[in-house]
């Protein structure tokens, strides 16, 4: 406590910009349980960027959820503190200030072109790694899997290749190492 | 569309899962930071057959189990606070009540212990009694000049149970700029929401306030007498301001007035009181003393007019003999007005005290300070004769104007075993003082003697009602 400032209010004022949070939710496999977690942030104001929830073990009768979510700080905090209140809500987990934390998102990416800008797509979709699971003569839809940032990337070049529409499943997460939620 | 207001709810499709559903929901509802919890019995489950089991014999469906028992190495850091401090304080709220009786009892040993005043929210009245020297009364937008004042200039607070609430703390960017503060809460998503806090403690503040005085004991912390003295002194200069008092006419009865005189003839009985929403019960809180916890039943946060009289009805039922009075207000009482009905019903002998200055007041008072004086939908020109309206009922029906007869006409109705509605005609334009205008600071308080108190309040605090 000795270099302590003598009050909170005397503490540097925390970065206050805004961050992209993504956490992690075991819940209860019930019904209402999800519009509990999705009506907490729009009762409270919070935006939702991404969500993914599927039963993940069905012995134990819990689904996950991922949600990712944007505030400063101290919001993501009190959105941590409100998702652990609700009854239902077995842990919460934040990812992205969890050094062991993985993100990984699924797109399917429908390109149109044809001549050199064909065959560049087809290029920049071999680099990523990204499978073309159908074509035409005139068109292609990949499919990409990596964190959400590669999936901004590819889709950053893919536009000015022909990109018409576009489809994500929404971040999933999971830890490294042995230990499970 | 419960889901919004209720801490949990279930539906119920198989009546297997009914008694399992029927304990967890009563455990939730009463346990951690307690609030409502609605079951949904469907009709074909209502007329179903099942088994019953105890609340031993079924196993939870969910992992809820709230921290009621407090981090000791935070619990010995908040002790050695207290001990060093030079001007703490209690600030206590709700949380006190909700943790039964006994932390009420433990505050009042650890205040002992450390010699610190004692100021609570409105949800909190009663966990420190009024009567004891160490109590400055409610702080907060309507509360006292030396709780306010003792908040703003205090180096460490120790909240128990509160949650600094917007009517509590004012301009938040001024709010105590010099303190410690402490925050016990069984709530995490209390901890930090409005105030950064220096030490939270998570836990029950029965739980917690026994560790502390345990800790205290143990590291054999004594107050620290010379600044606590001079604590005190400066204290005592912010209560010679004496910012409840009125003046008392003959003509009129002042509606500081009749609670007092409430107050005082219902003194030494065994009383709880419920209040409406608006002046009348700030007033009640201002000038109404309690001693004991669990006698002040009121809407806080939600601020819910129409909440009296049913809360008065509930009462009443689990303590037949005592006196149960509802402070009203002639705009609230007539939202669930209804419920006299049901008074008169199961002999429920309640007390509406009607404070009746035709007004919803406290509209009026904001329509004054913040709107210019354009008043819109606060006045009330065609009130119901409420003496006749109780006699409608077949309750007893009283009115008094007259500051003369006001003792003897609340004698008759604390002596009447019926229900009783007491139509208490007071001052049309009284204002509720003492007063931090919003968007002020705890030290930059009104007191009762403004003439201009329109102009109080700037552009920017407009804003913030």
């Amino acid at each position: 406590m000795t270099n302590a400032p003598a009050s909170a209010y005397d503490m540097p004022p925390a970065a206050q910009a805004e961050q992209s949070a993504t956490f992690a939710l075991l819940v209860d496999n019930e019904p209402g349980v999800l519009h509990r977690v999705v009506g907490l942030f729009a009762a409270r104001g919070y935006n939702i960027e991404s969500l993914t929830v599927a039963e993940t073990d069905r012995k134990a009768h819990t689904s996950r959820i991922t949600v990712v979510t944007r505030g400063t700080p101290q919001v993501l905090d009190q959105i941590e503190a409100q998702l652990n209140k609700v009854v239902n809500v077995r842990r919460v987990h934040d990812i992205t200030r969890d050094p062991n934390g993985v993100e990984r998102e699924l797109a399917l990416v429908k390109v149109r072109g044809v001549g050199a800008d064909r065959v560049e797509a087809l290029r920049v979709a071999e680099i990523f790694r990204a499978k073309p699971v159908d074509t035409t003569l005139e068109s292609f839809v990949f499919e990409i899997c990596g964190a959400p940032s590669k999936i901004d990337k590819f889709l950053e070049l893919m536009r000015p290749l022909g990109l018409v529409e576009l489809s994500r499943t929404g971040v999933l997460s999971i830890e490294r190492g042995v230990e499970g939620m | 569309m419960t889901r919004s207001c209720t801490k949990h709810n279930y539906l119920v499709k198989d009546v297997r899962d009914l008694p399992r559903i029927i304990h967890e929901a009563f455990k939730i509802a009463t346990t951690g930071r307690p609030g409502p919890v609605l079951i949904d019995i469907p009709k074909d489950i209502q007329f179903a057959q099942g088994e019953y089991f105890g609340p031993d014999e079924v196993t939870s469906s969910h992992a809820y189990n709230p921290r009621t028992k407090g981090e000791p190495s935070r619990i010995a850091e908040a002790v050695a606070m207290i001990a060093r401090a030079r001007r703490p304080i209690f600030y206590t709220g709700g949380g006190v009540i909700n943790a039964g009786p006994r932390a009420s009892a433990l505050l009042r040993e650890f205040q002992a212990l450390t010699g610190a005043p004692v100021t609570s929210t409105l949800m909190g009245l009663g966990a420190f009694p009024a009567a004891d020297p160490a109590w400055l009364g409610m702080l907060g937008m309507h509360g006292t000049y030396e709780a306010n004042h003792a908040m703003h200039d205090c180096d460490v607070m120790i909240c128990v149970g509160a949650r600094f609430d917007d009517r509590v703390t004012g301009r938040l960017d001024a709010f105590s700029p010099g303190s410690k503060k402490i925050h016990i809460d069984i709530d995490p998503s209390s901890i930090n929401k409005n105030v950064r806090v220096d030490l939270p403690i998570i836990g029950d503040a029965a739980s917690v306030l026994e560790d502390m005085i345990a800790a205290w004991k143990a590291a054999g912390h004594q107050a620290n007498k010379a600044p606590l003295g001079d604590w005190w002194r400066q204290i005592d200069e912010w209560r010679a301001v004496q910012c409840l008092r009125y003046n008392a006419t003959e003509s009129v009865i002042k509606p500081q007035h009749a609670i007092q005189r409430l107050y005082e003839l219902t003194r030494g009985r065994d009383t709880y009181i419920t209040t409406e929403v608006g002046q009348h019960q700030m007033w009640a809180a201002q000038y109404y003393r309690f001693e004991e916890p669990n006698r002040w039943m009121t809407s806080g946060g939600l601020g819910t007019m129409g909440y009296g009289l049913p809360a008065a009805l509930g009462v009443q039922l689990a303590h037949p003999g005592s006196l149960v009075i509802d402070i009203a207000g002639e705009a609230s009482i007539q939202m669930c007005i209804q419920e006299l009905s049901t008074a008169v019903q199961f002999n429920l002998p309640v007390k509406i005290f009607i404070i009746n200055n035709e007004w919803m007041g406290m509209v009026r008072q904001w329509q004054q300070l913040l709107h210019g004086e354009r008043y819109s939908h606060s006045y009330s020109d065609s009130l119901p004769d409420f003496v006749k309206l109780a006699e409608a009922y077949g309750a007893v029906g009283i009115r008094c104007s007259d500051p003369a007869e006001l003792d003897e006409k609340i004698l008759e109705m604390i002596n009447s075993d019926k229900p009783v509605m007491f139509d208490c005609r007071v001052e049309k334009n009284e204002n509720c003082l003492p007063m931090i205008p919003s968007g002020k600071a705890h030290n930059e308080m009104i007191l009762g003697d403004v003439e201009d108190i329109g102009n109080v309040i700037g552009a920017a605090g407009g804003g913030l009602v």
